[in-house]
């Protein structure tokens, strides 16, 4: 195998010999042996000529890195109100290596900070492994009289360092602090996941809400000094010093008087509320009770302040207006007009019997009124909520039409929020049930999911965006929360725009047609919203009232007993309801009555909302 | 089958240089090891585990023909450079970088291996085009398809340090067989107007990086703070050293990878300068002898092999020292024999047994 390239190259006549490789290989050793003694010559100097001096360098060791971390960026409402801003907080550290002697000064500190000299010992025990130059944490954030008396007797403490950082301070407590989110150390997961380049061990990162989902923005860039120290570790010099890069600041698009007035709206019950421009997908309020305080994460918990936080039953972490999933009920009521209309099952003139139950498959599925709604059209069922008028249009569509409406809603599917760990919802199909349970779709489930009961399940801000769809005349738009971003200097670097996401399925005519019901909703004579109406503003709006308990069961009314089986109220709604400025989604969990929990809770909102914007 | 002039053509200098730079890396990764944490410890144990296994592999590199290796060469690319697609889709994420493929208890780093590769394939394919006139544009074309593929595979990584190297050793390589002058002259030209185009087109932070790559004292907290320890450390040992296990940059941690790409300021901190430059002469000595190899090899695949493998050691050991005495861009290159690591041992060993197998069979020309 060797032949056939020498053959080849004896053609060219040209191929080199082992004469012409040698001569080459000693040219080589031409470059070797400078470069060698470059290196030699840089050894020599490094060692021999400047040898005296750097070993008096390296026997102080006195050389070192002091981080500067940066201020995160602040956080504030649409008008610039301050919702999370800095303070400054003095941390305790002791370097062992400079604390001459250990003991006393531990001694000493335990005397002025009150703290028992066991636990110092044991701070100071648990670092044994890190080198000795490294200041080890006592204790952070020390109360001011404790740092007076400190700096008072800082000659007797060798040793002692008293750190300023900053820390998060949620300005407005509880308020929007599902929105905001808090803050909390780097955990060992987070650090190896690769998510998070050039953070290291102790570092405050987002842990949710807005605080995680703009970390890169919010963090800023860290800065230091090289600074030289004498053999006590006090600083001789600062030697090179690179200033650390502030956050950047970021514009929510709530609005801090209306996110107040949601939070007061409800104060008494577990639910969320979600208020958003329907032109713009601007989040305006977004509220989710009960809450909690974000500065705890701050200052740190006690053993019982985490566990009442964490076993307290209604979950005041969990964020509901974007993480918790409930039936949509009778709201989704409007998907399945949308649906019989645009599919051609039903007109705006078509009018269904309600005799007050629907007889299918042997069984009578119940209209909420026993009495029946007699002869009704798409108008009147949506205005008086009629659930055999929609479980008849239900079935002419069935389950899988009905569904791809719902999708093509938004429903089912995240609503892009820039929040995380959004829920999705769930709009079932037959394949869907066939997957996931392995038994067909029965006829009956379509009756439920049509009046937004059985396996349909929607979050609170999912509805808000359906019915601002509605609102604004058939445009999906992407809930946003963030408005845009400053640098520390005030200037713009990044805008949130509107962003259409698409379009509802739906001609302009069907559309006014469920728009005037919904008008009916809250202002017709026996619209079920009627609750809701209020002088002066014309709003429009739907109902839901989701049960947690099936209506099939004979123990409804034993159930109805326990508040914790009592169903959920909904109440959707826009206004004005023409030129719409704000939609609003409710939910009031075990409210039991749409109209009469989540229906005034709404009106106030918009009140509150247009009353002021009228000013 | 057997020849006895193999036995008898073997090449005690290169093991005993080997052997001389082995244990002088056993001893400061010793030294190294001491500081800190007890995972640094477990390391010299690990590193001699390696070399054991280094060992058997040159020695069985040796057994067969290194003539053999031509017939391989293609093949044994081919592996590695499926092994450095599976690093990015599967590899361990460390420190911001894939690098490594885990098999149970042992990692590997194919971009160690591809460095041998490379070389391979390069002796393979300049040992057959090779003329007199140089190397023509065209037959250049392969040679840089070859060198691209590994290289931009180990810059996704990323291992800008890798990815240069294999530049550096193929550059080598290429300039050795020679360029015909128009060739040369459209390489240079291409590149000086090249790069000032790919300046315009990176972003900020690359420029950045770049620069601080080129100046590390533009980032005195990282790169900069790093060399400045590493300048004290050797300064420090000045003639005779602290003493074995009594370099104190070392032991209070101020020295970064110590254990790695930085272990040269180890020994020079414990040993000084008559230790380190033994080491440097030793390193000297060792290319010579290599290049030595290569002279008296008459088969052309057989003398580029043995340039290749001391353009990749040649260069690890000026850029690793140029680099901790603050020469050099400050780029994570190991220094070879010294330093920890595993695949990095065991891509060397297989080097030294090609290097013995060629030297043994120099008379063995049909």
């Amino acid at each position: 195998m060797t032949d056939a390239p020498l053959s080849n190259s004896f053609l060219k006549n040209q191929t080199p010999d082992s004469d012409w490789y040698n001569r080459r290989i000693i040219g080589l050793i031409c470059f070797v042996i400078p470069g060698f003694v470059f290196l030699l010559l840089r050894l020599f100097y490094l060692q021999i000529i400047d040898g005296e001096n750097f070993r008096r360098l390296s026997e102080n060791n006195c050389i070192r890195l002091q981080s500067i971390d940066p201020p995160r960026g602040l956080i504030t409402d649409r008008n610039g109100q301050l919702l999370v801003d800095n303070r400054p907080s003095y941390d305790l550290s002791i370097v062992v290596k400079d604390a001459r002697p250990l003991e006393t000064s531990l001694r000493y500190l335990s005397q002025y900070t009150r703290i028992p000299l066991e636990l110092l010992w044991g701070e100071v025990e648990k670092s044994h492994n890190q080198p000795s130059f490294k200041p080890v944490l006592l204790k952070q954030d020390i109360e001011r009289d404790v740092l007076a008396a400190l700096e008072v007797k800082r000659f007797d403490l060798p040793g002692t360092v008293v750190d300023v950082r900053l820390r998060r301070l949620y300005v407005k407590s509880q308020s929007a602090a599902h929105v905001i989110g808090y803050v909390g150390e780097i955990s060992s997961d987070e650090l190896k996941s690769g998510k998070y380049a050039g953070y290291k061990r102790g570092d405050l990162i987002g842990k949710s809400g807005i605080e995680k989902s703009f970390e890169n923005y919010l963090r800023g860039e860290r800065g230091g000094h090289q600074i030289e120290v004498n053999v006590t570790g006090q600083l001789v010099r600062v030697l090179r010093t690179v200033d650390a890069v502030p956050g950047n600041n970021i514009f929510l698009s709530v609005d801090l008087n209306l996110q107040k007035k949601a939070e007061d709206l409800l104060s008494d019950v577990t639910g969320a509320i979600v208020a958003m421009d329907p032109a713009t997908g601007h989040i305006l309020a977004m509220a989710s009770s009960p809450s909690y305080d974000p500065n705890m994460f701050v200052d740190g918990f006690s053993r019982d302040q985490w566990e009442t936080l964490v076993r307290n039953p209604l979950y005041p972490l969990q964020n509901k207006a974007i993480q918790a999933e409930y039936p949509p009920a009778s709201t989704y009521k409007i998907i399945t007009a949308m649906a019989g209309l645009e599919e051609g099952v039903v007109d705006e003139k078509t009018t269904l019997i309600c005799p007050g139950f629907y007889k299918f498959a042997d069984r009578e599925y119940r209209c909420w009124k026993k009495g029946g709604h007699g002869s009704v059209n798409v108008g009147r069922a949506i205005a008086e909520s009629c659930d055999v008028f929609f479980y008849q249009v239900g079935l002419r569509l069935g389950v899988d039409r009905l569904a791809s409406y719902a999708k093509a809603t938004g429903l089912g599917a995240q609503t892009g929020i820039q929040l995380e760990q959004e829920s999705i919802g769930l709009i079932p199909t037959a394949a869907w049930k066939k997957r996931r349970m392995g038994v067909a779709w029965q006829g009956g489930e379509t009756l439920s999911v049509s009046i937004g009961q059985g396996y349909d399940l929607a979050t609170p801000l999912q509805l808000a965006t359906m019915i601002s769809s509605i609102a604004n005349g058939g445009t999906r738009v992407t809930p946003l929360v963030a408005m845009k971003i400053q640098n520390a200097s005030g200037e713009t670097i990044k805008e949130y725009f509107p962003e259409i996401k698409g379009y509802l399925p739906i001609s302009p005519k069907n559309l006014d047609i469920i728009k005037k019901g919904l008008w009916e909703v809250v202002n017709g004579k026996s619209g079920t919203g009627r609750i809701a109406n209020i002088a002066g503003i014309e709003i429009s709006g739907k109902t839901g009232t989701a049960q947690v308990f099936s209506r099939k069961t004979d123990s409804e009314n034993e159930a109805r007993r326990s508040q914790h089986l009592k169903s959920h109220a909904w109440f959707v709604a826009y206004a004005p309801s023409v030129n719409s400025k704000i939609a609003v989604s409710v939910l009031v969990e075990h409210g039991e009555h749409g109209a009469s929990a989540a229906g005034p809770i709404a009106s106030e909102l918009i009140r509150a909302y247009l009353s002021k914007n009228d000013k | 089958m057997f020849d006895r002039r193999l036995v008898q053509n073997f090449d005690w200098m290169l093991l005993i240089i080997t052997l001389l730079l082995v244990v002088s890396g056993l001893i400061t990764l010793y030294s190294a090891a001491r500081a800190g944490l007890e995972i640094t410890q477990s390391f010299y144990f690990k590193q001699l585990m390696w070399y054991g296994f280094g060992f058997v592999i040159m020695i069985a590199t040796c057994l067969i023909s290194y003539k053999q290796l031509d017939q391989y060469a293609y093949s044994a690319y081919a592996v590695c450079i499926f092994l450095l697609v599976a690093v990015l889709l599967v590899g361990k994420m460390v420190a911001g970088s894939k690098r490594w493929l885990v098999f149970g208890p042992v990692s590997l780093q194919p971009s160690e291996l591809a460095k041998v590769a490379v070389i391979l394939v390069l002796a393979r394919y300049y040992s057959r085009t090779a003329s007199i006139k140089g190397m023509r544009l065209r037959d250049l074309v392969i040679p840089m398809l070859l060198i691209v593929v590994p290289f931009f595979l180990i810059v996704k990584q990323p291992d800008l340090g890798t990815a240069v190297m294999i530049l550096l050793i193929a550059a080598t390589l290429t300039v050795f067989i020679k360029i015909e002058k128009r060739a040369m002259i459209a390489i240079v030209s291409f590149g000086t107007f090249a790069i000032p185009v790919i300046w315009l087109l990176l972003k900020g932070y690359q420029k950045q990086r770049i620069l601080t790559f080129l100046e590390p004292d533009r980032d005195p907290l990282g790169a900069g703070y790093h060399i400045i320890q590493s300048k004290i450390a050797i300064g420090s040992g000045m003639l005779s050293g602290k003493g074995f296990l009594k370099g104190t940059q070392n032991a209070l941690s101020f020295l970064p990878e110590h254990h790695t790409d930085f272990i040269f300021s180890v020994l020079a901190e414990d040993w000084g300068f008559i230790g380190s430059a033994t080491v440097l002469f030793t390193f000297l000595m060792f290319i010579v002898w290599s290049l030595n190899i290569a002279h008296g090899c008459r088969d052309p695949f057989g003398a580029l092999l043995a340039v290749g493998i001391t353009a990749l050691i040649g260069w690890e050991v000026f850029i690793n020292i140029g680099m901790v005495m603050g020469l050099i861009p400050v780029v994570g290159i190991p220094l070879p024999f010294i330093s920890y690591g595993g695949s990095a041992i065991l891509s060397m060993m297989l080097c030294m047994g090609i290097l013995m197998n060629i030297s043994m069979r120099k008379y063995q020309i049909e």
